[in-house]
């Protein structure tokens, strides 16, 4: 599955790039379900309390998270996340890599916009998340798929 | 199914989530609440998220759409518990729970809604 979605799209950003550099530990998961939303803010909330993130970022990283794996599953069609441990110098942050092989995003300076939305919710998933991390990275091909990136890391 | 349970008080209907919501829950929770209104004749609903460690877009807009529907059906609600780190994270993702009327606790809560004297 993991495999079959990264050797389907290279995605390419620069976060992506640190991701690959900086990671020390990475745990997938899927992204199919409800059910599977709710699994992964349980195991963000883990992650963050083990590196001691505030209480404030902690809820921040967890909210991003959850509005962004239900965009992998609304409008992606389903795909997986990658939970990266990050670690530059004494630095250490949580990354997490959305990556679907849905339609993509045609327009993404307005699918960033807050209150566009193209499936009837509210239209702050994306910009809504972006605000929420520290690191915020996007590459959408149309008709390929789309792969997000996020990082929070510890102040 | 999985349910929220919404306990009558009066004319009061009380919910305490305690649970990690998914969507359909949320969902479901927003129709129960809507057809219990009208089934118990309800004037005020009290909705407690002290519980919850986390409300997105998704869940924030079942409670600001319950809160309608529910002054449409000429009852109120009130959101009573909501954490500060929920708070903060509520407002920088954009959500402001428009129309939806809040209080720190239950007591509170039941006191906004003229229930002074349980």
């Amino acid at each position: 599955m993991s495999a079959a979605l990264n050797n389907a799209v290279a995605f390419d950003t620069a976060l992506l790039e640190l991701h690959a550099r900086l990671r020390t530990a990475r745990t997938t998961l899927p992204l199919r379900s409800d059910e599977d939303v709710v699994g992964l803010r349980r195991h963000v909330r883990e992650r963050a309390v083990a590196l001691a993130l505030s209480l404030v970022d902690q809820t921040k990283l967890v909210t991003a998270a959850s509005e962004l794996a239900r965009n992998t599953i609304k409008y992606g069609g389903g795909g997986e996340v990658h939970l990266d441990a990050l670690e530059d110098g004494f630095k250490r942050g949580i990354g997490l890599i959305f990556v679907d092989n849905g339609p993509g995003i045609a327009d993404l300076d307005m699918a960033l916009r807050d209150g566009y939305t193209t499936g009837g919710g509210l239209g702050l998933g994306l910009g809504g998340s972006k605000r929420l991390v520290d690191e915020f990275d996007i590459d959408s091909r149309p008709g390929e798929g789309t792969a997000v990136s996020v990082v929070k890391w510890k102040r | 199914m999985e349910r929220i349970p919404i306990l009558r008080m009066g004319d009061l209907l009380l919910v305490t989530i305690q649970v990690d919501m998914h969507d359909r829950l949320a969902m479901t929770l927003q129709d129960d609440l809507t057809e219990r209104i009208v089934r118990d004749n309800a004037k005020g609903v009290l909705i407690d998220i002290s519980a919850l460690d986390l409300v997105d877009s998704f869940i924030g807009r079942m409670i600001s759409n319950t809160a309608a529907m529910a002054r449409v059906l000429d009852a109120q609600t009130v959101v009573v518990g909501m954490q500060p780190a929920v708070a903060i994270t509520l407002v920088e993702l954009g959500l402001t729970l428009h129309g939806v009327k809040t209080a720190l606790n239950v007591e509170k809560g039941m006191a906004l809604l003229g229930k002074n004297h349980f």
